[in-house]
């Protein structure tokens, strides 16, 4: 990360060509000109520029903040593009932290832009918050979470954080006028297999850009002078209700073991190891399976070629199964096994019954299981596994590594990625 | 301490992929059964494991309390404000169960 910024000039008056750009929020009696030279002089930390930080830092830049540091580590993916809008489809491959700082340029060259090409870590993230007025957490992990409220509490600046996934998002103001951490509110992470990503669970477009845009907000207030409304209250963001509620949060807790009165954290740590989770929102791959009762996309591609009778399931939920499918394949999605859905158990029987009338011989029948990464159909193995053989005859069940994705890239690029 | 016989109804909303555990519905509007002692939080959870929650009870519970990411909200305020485990339900309150989002 480049070396420390020299601090924003405190300005007097704004210039002609500034009253003329920002006219229509200096005659808001709220802001007026000096809350537009307030926010001249702010500089502002985005943490994360995807879905959030995008539509964050369009309107900070829009409105005139002096500095906006942008922060990233990955780059601009063709699934990005329909929430991150300031990445076009001709930034795809490179740095969002740059893609993010060139388009936030055209929009407004007066801005200064700080883009850091690399994911906030512990040992750098306390001086880089040290250098800004205000951050706003849209990052996309848990770890990274914590280790931007810690920083924030350690370098006393307030933390204006965003999340969404699916239908919903949320929006909290932490470390702000004496209100609660993060840590306040979760003292403990949670378990690493209940957190779902945007790559899982998806995410609409419009959602992430309500709850970005309600950040940006947040963060002009603080910086103009208006002030936060949201310290000590979350909004919740219900799409589908049409529906927002401010909840009222509890005080910064005396026992937080960051901002209470004898904290045990006084720096940094490793987020990674508290969370059991690494800093991205890339998908795990599972291992649940010994690697005997799995098979590559080239082997199952093989096994296809050369006609051996088998069973191919699709365990994937339905609205993935409407994206795209193995034609061959029958599909049960894995909760129905689960449940052990009747209905869904009697359509799999009979499917390995009409293929065991292809085959003479005695041996086992094969049943590849498929999802989309490989971790949903390690899950369904293990519950064919248990299946009783005096209903379903001898079968064989295995896993396909790497799932429709790896089909996908290794044997078949006009399949679908999604 | 005297406990009226009436039922109690309550709505619980289970946001924020919370809803995914129990079979998709967002909104339950129950009726606990009358019991000698008051209706509170940690009374309850206890009744949603046996009657709401069908399969991995880890992902919402852990020990008496919700597991670590869950918000409990009581009449749209935190749990924290209100007594969290011991607070007395009332007729017609409105308890939320939020799990936290960490995507963007």
């Amino acid at each position: 990360f480049p070396a420390e910024l020299p601090p924003l000039p405190a300005r007097s008056a704004l210039s002609a060509a500034e009253i003329l750009r920002y006219s229509r929020q200096l005659v808001l009696p709220e802001l007026g000109v000096r809350g537009q030279l307030r926010l001249a002089r702010s500089s502002v930390l985005v943490v994360g520029c995807g879905g959030l930080g995008c539509p964050l830092a369009q309107y900070l830049a829009a409105a005139g903040v002096g500095r906006l540091g942008l922060v990233d580590h990955d780059v601009v993916e063709t699934s990005n593009l329909q929430r991150q809008v300031l990445h076009g489809e001709a930034r795809r491959g490179r740095p969002k932290a740059r893609s993010a700082a060139a388009a936030l340029r055209r929009l407004n060259s007066a801005v200064q832009y700080v883009p850091y090409r690399g994911a906030l870590r512990p040992r750098s993230a306390l001086r880089l918050v040290r250098q800004y007025d205000i951050v706003a957490d849209c990052s996309d992990n848990v770890p990274t979470r914590y280790l931007v409220s810690d920083a924030c509490v350690l370098a006393g600046k307030p933390l204006v954080s965003g999340s969404a996934l699916r239908l919903e998002g949320q929006l909290a103001v932490y470390n702000y006028r004496g209100g609660p951490c993060y840590r306040c509110l979760f003292p403990e992470p949670p378990p690493p297999d209940t957190v779902t990503n945007c790559a899982d669970g998806g995410v609409l477009g419009v959602v992430t850009g309500i709850i970005g845009c309600m950040q940006a907000l947040e963060v002009l207030k603080i910086a103009s002078g208006m002030g936060s409304s949201f310290g000590g209250y979350m909004l919740m963001f219900d799409a589908l209700e049409g529906r927002f509620r401010n909840i009222k949060l509890r005080p910064r807790k005396a026992d937080c073991a960051v901002c209470g009165d004898n904290p045990s954290v006084t720096c940094l740590q490793d987020y990674e190891a508290f969370c059991g989770s690494s800093a991205t929102d890339k998908c795990r791959a599972l291992r649940l399976l010994p690697s005997g009762d799995r098979v590559s996309v080239q082997q199952y591609k093989e096994l296809l070629d050369a006609r051996v009778p088998h069973v191919l399931l699709d365990v994937r939920p339905q609205v993935e199964a409407e994206i795209c499918r193995l034609q061959h394949a029958l599909h049960i999605p894995l909760r129905s096994l689960e449940e052990k859905d009747e209905q869904a158990l009697q359509r799999l029987q009979k499917r390995i019954c009409e293929e065991k009338q292809r085959t003479d011989d005695q041996t086992p029948l094969p049943v590849y299981v498929v999802c989309k990464l490989g971790n949903d159909s390690q899950k369904a193995v293990k519950i064919l596994q248990e299946l009783p053989a005096e209903e379903f005859g001898s079968v064989l069940a295995k896993d396909i590594k790497g799932g429709l994705m790896a089909w996908a890239t290794k044997i078949d690029s006009t399949f679908p990625q999604y | 301490e005297s406990f009226p016989l009436s039922v109690l109804v309550h709505c619980f909303y289970f946001r924020g992929g919370a809803e995914l555990l129990f079979d998709g519905v967002k909104k339950h509007q129950v009726t606990l059964p009358c019991q000698p002692e008051p209706w509170d939080i940690r009374n309850l959870l206890k009744w949603i494991k046996q009657n709401l929650l069908k399969e991995r009870p880890e992902l919402f519970l852990q020990g008496e309390s919700v597991r670590p990411g869950i918000l409990v909200l009581i009449n749209e305020a935190d749990w924290e404000l209100m007594g969290e485990l011991d607070y007395k339900l009332q007729d017609q309150d409105n308890v939320l169960f939020i799990s936290t989002l960490h995507g963007g």
